[in-house]
């Protein structure tokens, strides 16, 4: 400390009075914490960059996703213009990866939205509620659990059409239930602290309360466990796809890239190797950023 | 033990029976017919196929008609194979599944423990890394990657093994698969189980390892592999035990996939060929079938995991 700061009006001691106050918040140590993870900061970097593919990559492609050429059926990569080769219909491989690859990662998001509406306000509901209602929530979460889901979605899928925003729907539906348990679990925690009391003295009604004081608590851990939601809903949906209940042609979806490409793997290996690589690819930065994540905001490990 | 028994299956009763309600009345909402497809039918036959089924009746009968015949083991004809009964075509198909699942189950239990152990053994050392990337691989590539890639390189390029197929091979008398036919779709499926079960029990033994029980033992003078087997291995273990219920969800949910790839004549192959020909019974008796596997798979688990660990207690 030199003398300058002593001197009460100097520059230099506001300067300090203003670090001391500022501090450093939950957040802020997560942010360091999470940008000192080398695989995380891996994973983001791949995964901006398979956004960016997906959104302007079809800006730059000589050919659109669904555009026929009779005389590149099965063109290798690097011939007639197509980068990645082309398909059995003579489809540019490169503009079907860019538009696969952005309707799995819309599928992703938006279903993983669902699910976490539907599995923050169930589990919210049920932890702050407690006793009978908790009980009977939860045992329900439980029951599902044991299902073989698939089926399910299956049946969904052949019931409602094989309709887009229906496996978003169907997805979402289906992925919430871990999500649930997560909340309630840290909703009982939460609901024991002094603000929620506080708040519950000020008159604050149960809803208020799990609306405007446990659900922005929840943030940590939900924010994890959206990461690794995202990731296992893309595979549910290529799982679909390639079942043939999934993305409908000509649009595609990683699955449904990958499903074809398994088909005419003798003839093209390539139609099965890019669309496997990406999807491996993307899968794994979404995981390295859901562990670099938990390792950052998880108080356990504090 | 007998309350607890009872007190799942009170449980386990109802959730069979929702399993049951929901998928008759999701197959039924569905458009189509079973009937449509095929030879353009005239209305006055289609009507009379449809009495036959009964399926001119109103659903809530049909409904309670299937219930009643179901309790009693009657899952009715298929719809598209004429010849067969439901019961009959599970039990054409059920042997191949089941093969499949129980030795993916196994090959996937036993390398997971034994990599788990040696990760959390070795911790932060060359073994340890090599696993854990390993289970991230396992996690991250999913059934409908791995079947194609081992198929182009085993099966395509170097010609070790089969492309798809199943063969049976009598041995002694009893029938067995042929190895050559199982060894890439049990990989397949036994893969993304490796890397979850590998995790589960590094996690499991690194905490048992710094535990005051195994201080004891260690202060005690007990050799370190003793330590390992008797001490620390059996706690360790316990979380895989209440993950075998969830594992056997995700095998089922890989069968369909490597059943399809592999070209093998098991039943999750049948269910989405049936569902979407709308062969509501087949469909129904493969839901029920799973649906109680699965059930008495988890009431296995959590029996196992009360017998196991005496801190459970079974009221």
């Amino acid at each position: 400390m030199t003398v300058s700061t002593m001197i009460p009006g100097s520059p230099e001691r506001a300067e300090l009075l203003q670090q001391a106050v500022k501090g450093r918040s939950l957040w802020d140590d997560a942010r360091a914490r999470l940008l000192r993870n080398k695989a995380a900061v891996a994973g983001m970097i791949v995964l901006v960059l398979m956004v960016l593919l997906a959104v302007i990559g079809p800006l730059f492609t000589p050919f659109a996703y669904d555009t026929v050429t009779k005389t590149d059926v099965w063109a290798a990569p690097g011939t007639g213009g197509h980068l990645l080769g082309a398909d059995s219909l003579g489809r540019d491989l490169l503009a079907r990866l860019f538009a696969g690859l952005g309707v799995s990662l819309g599928i992703g998001v938006v279903a993983t939205a669902v699910s976490l509406i539907i599995g923050v306000a169930w589990g919210a509901t049920a932890g702050y509620l407690g006793g009978k209602v908790d009980e009977v929530m939860m045992r329900m979460v439980d029951t599902l659990y044991s299902l073989p889901f698939i089926f399910f979605v299956i049946l969904l899928m052949v019931t409602f059409g094989k309709n887009i925003f229906l496996i978003f729907l169907a997805i979402g539906a289906v992925e919430w239930l871990t999500m649930a348990r997560i909340v309630r679990g840290q909703t009982l925690s939460l609901k024991q602290k002094e603000f929620i009391e506080a708040a519950r003295a000020a008159g604050l009604g149960s809803g208020a309360i799990i609306a405007r004081h446990i659900v922005p608590n929840l943030l940590g851990p939900v924010v994890v466990y959206v990461t690794l939601t995202i990731p296992a809903i893309i595979i549910a949906e290529s799982f679909l796809s390639f079942l043939g209940l999934g993305v409908q042609a000509p649009m595609a979806s990683l699955g449904t890239l990958i499903s074809n490409g398994a088909k005419d793997m003798e003839m093209a290996p390539w139609l099965l190797i890019f669309p496997s690589v990406t999807m491996v690819l993307t899968l794994m930065a979404f995981n390295f950023i859901g562990d670099g994540l938990r390792d950052a905001l998880d108080p356990k490990d504090r | 033990m007998l309350r607890f028994l009872s007190r799942r299956l009170l449980v386990a009763i109802p959730t069979l029976f929702l399993v049951v309600t929901l998928a008759f009345f999701m197959m039924r909402a569905a458009p189509g017919s079973p009937f449509v497809n095929e030879r353009q039918l005239t209305p006055e036959i289609q009507k009379t196929v449809e009495a036959k089924y009964g399926f001119d009746r109103p659903l809530i009968e049909q409904y309670g008609r299937y219930i009643w015949d179901a309790m009693r083991g009657d899952f009715g004809p298929s719809l598209k194979y004429r010849d067969k009964t439901v019961l009959e075509i599970l039990n054409d198909n059920y042997k191949v599944s089941l093969w499949l699942g129980l030795s993916a189950i196994t090959a996937a239990s036993i390398i997971g423990v034994f990599l788990g152990v040696m990760a959390a053994l070795r911790q932060n050392r060359a073994v340890d890394y090599g696993t854990m990337a390993i289970a991230i691989l396992g996690v991250c590539i999913p059934t409908f990657v791995t079947a194609p890639l081992l198929v182009l390189l085993f099966g395509s390029t170097l010609g070790w093994l089969p492309l798809a197929g199943w063969r049976w091979e009598e041995v002694a008398g009893v029938q067995f698969p042929s190895w050559r036919n199982m060894i890439l779709p049990v990989t397949v499926l036994a893969l993304p189980q490796i890397a979850i079960i590998s995790r589960l029990v590094r996690a499991g033994m690194i905490e048992v390892l710094r535990s005051n029980y195994v201080r004891t033992a260690r202060a005690k003078g007990l050799p370190e592999g003793m330590i390992v087997r008797k001490h620390a291995l059996r706690a360790a273990i316990l979380p895989l035990v209440s993950y075998l219920g969830p594992a056997c969800a995700g095998l089922l949910t890989g069968s369909l996939v490597v059943e399809q790839i592999f070209n093998l004549p098991g039943l999750g192959k049948f269910f989405v060929i049936s569902a979407l020909q709308r062969d509501y019974t087949v469909v129904m008796g493969m839901v029920i079938f799973y649906a109680a596997l699965i059930l008495i798979l988890n009431l296995i688990a959590d029996m196992l995991y009360a017998a196991l660990d005496p801190r459970v207690r079974l009221a």
